[in-house]
């Protein structure tokens, strides 16, 4: 399969990028990892006249926290964030993630700000972030601003980017003590999309009492799924085994799938359903109560 | 048609140019323009992982990556890893363990494991079925492909480091 014709641009930082652009407007996208573009590209779904590839743009792969943030360049591989120290002894609800998205090669290349830009939802990032409660940063024409993740997601394959921004970091509240997270996916081979999967943080208070609850939904709906009802539901409660009951039913029925040839829509609810008791379990394990 | 550009790479130890179209895939680039056809066109869908080569140390799949993007980088495809006519020891271990019929697969089972056991000299059996989870075997059942691998490894740790 051959892509259809088009320019290939090379900007050598984030501004000309920027003005590349502003220049081209829609007839432009940003190759970044490429593992969802270039797919889209080939089976000609997406055919921009011009590709502006940043992958030479310094400064825009880093892990760290600062300033309260676990702070992820937009450009940061999978395979780099899967490694991460830092990620390893305090994130394990993203090393969960990383690990599942599609497969070792394809890690390589691919970039959590591309499987956030990209707004799909089914892609793994989005569920995790929304769980975390996280940040976007687009950088555009008039610098930077800060887009909280529940307000990113707009439709399938849209998001809260303008055409002449770029996602240049995703910023993590580092979370407070007595924290955990945990992220399940249920995937019919490595490297398909998820059927569904569930994304889940825990916060609880010295006396064992659910403080915060970000709960976030992978592929069963037209975007990622905030499932705003399940998390209300678990703060100032025990994670007992009814409670994660509850508050797995009311993912469930948060969730919107559809029927295709991953299952029915009865069975992708139950598979909420039975992904978050998992998720909120281990949440509650990784937290130490 | 789009404005040409001039690729670079040096592949298996080789300096290689050529102007080329951007849209030009890097596998068509290895295989057509390179003639270095020991790189396979399986899915053409960056599922099946036949096209797996090393660019600048990491696999990838080269139907998803333009070579326009590798321009300057260091390649390597299943044709490098012979030396002084000498098969690796991963080649030497497919073929004594039958981890190959048809042998479709070989080349990106080959480059995946052969970047495996550069990050990880002695992986257990998990870690080399995740290692080569991206690469898909219709013929092997994958049991002769961890043992061609457990094999290499072996060798390799006898003192044929390469």
């Amino acid at each position: 399969m051959i892509p259809a014709s088009f320019e290939y641009l090379r900007p050598k930082t984030v501004s000309e990028a920027i003005g590349l652009l502003q220049q081209h407007g829609d007839d432009a996208k940003i190759l970044s990892g490429g593992q969802s573009l270039i797919p889209m590209m080939k089976l000609r779904l997406a055919r921009p006249g011009y590709l502006i590839d940043i992958n030479r743009v310094p400064g825009l792969s880093y892990v760290k926290e600062e300033g309260g943030y676990l702070k992820i360049g937009g450009l940061t591989r999978e395979a780099e964030l899967e490694g991460s120290p830092v990620v390893h002894s305090k994130y394990p609800i993203i090393v969960d993630t990383a690990h599942v998205i599609a497969d070792p090669q394809v890690r390589n290349l691919a970039t959590v700000g591309g499987n956030l830009a990209h707004g799909d939802p089914a892609n793994d990032h989005p569920a995790t972030m929304l769980a975390l409660g996280a940040q976007v940063v687009a950088t555009g024409p008039k610098g930077e601003r800060v887009i909280p993740i529940e307000n990113f997601f707009l439709s399938i394959f849209s998001t809260a980017l303008q055409p002449d921004e770029i996602l240049t970091e995703i910023r993590i509240p580092i979370p407070p003590p007595r924290s955990g997270g945990a992220y399940f996916k249920l995937e019919r081979k490595v490297g398909d999309f998820a059927t569904a999967a569930v994304a889940a943080q825990i916060t609880f208070d010295d006396q064992g009492v659910c403080q915060e609850a970000g709960i976030g939904l992978t592929n069963v709906g037209p975007t990622p799924i905030k499932a705003r009802k399940a998390e209300e539901f678990l703060r100032g409660k025990r994670l007992d085994e009814a409670n994660i009951k509850q508050a797995a039913q009311l993912a469930a029925e948060e969730s919107e799938p559809s029927a295709d040839l991953r299952g029915p829509v009865e069975y992708k609810k139950g598979l909420v359903k039975e992904l978050a008791k998992r998720a909120l379990t281990r949440a509650r394990e990784r937290a130490g109560k | 048609m789009a404005k040409k550009q001039t690729v670079h790479v040096k592949i298996n130890g080789r300096e290689r140019q050529a102007d080329v179209e951007p849209r030009l895939l890097l596998v068509h680039f290895i295989r057509e323009v390179l003639g270095l056809t020991g790189t396979h066109v399986g899915c053409d869908t960056s599922n099946c992982g036949a096209c797996t080569v090393v660019l600048d140390g990491k696999t990838v799949k080269s139907c998803t990556v333009f070579a326009v993007q590798a321009d300057g980088a260091e390649l390597l495809t299943v044709e490098g890893l012979l030396q002084d006519g000498k098969l690796h020891p991963l080649q030497e271990g497919f073929k004594q363990e039958h981890g190959l019929q048809c042998g479709f697969c070989t080349p990106g089972m080959l480059m995946s494991t052969y970047a495996l056991l550069k990050k990880n000299s002695q992986p257990s059996e998990e870690e080399i079925r995740w290692g080569i989870s991206g690469n898909l075997c219709r013929c092997t059942g994958y049991q002769n492909i961890v043992k061609a691998v457990q094999y290499a490894a072996g060798k390799l740790a006898e003192g044929g480091a390469r």
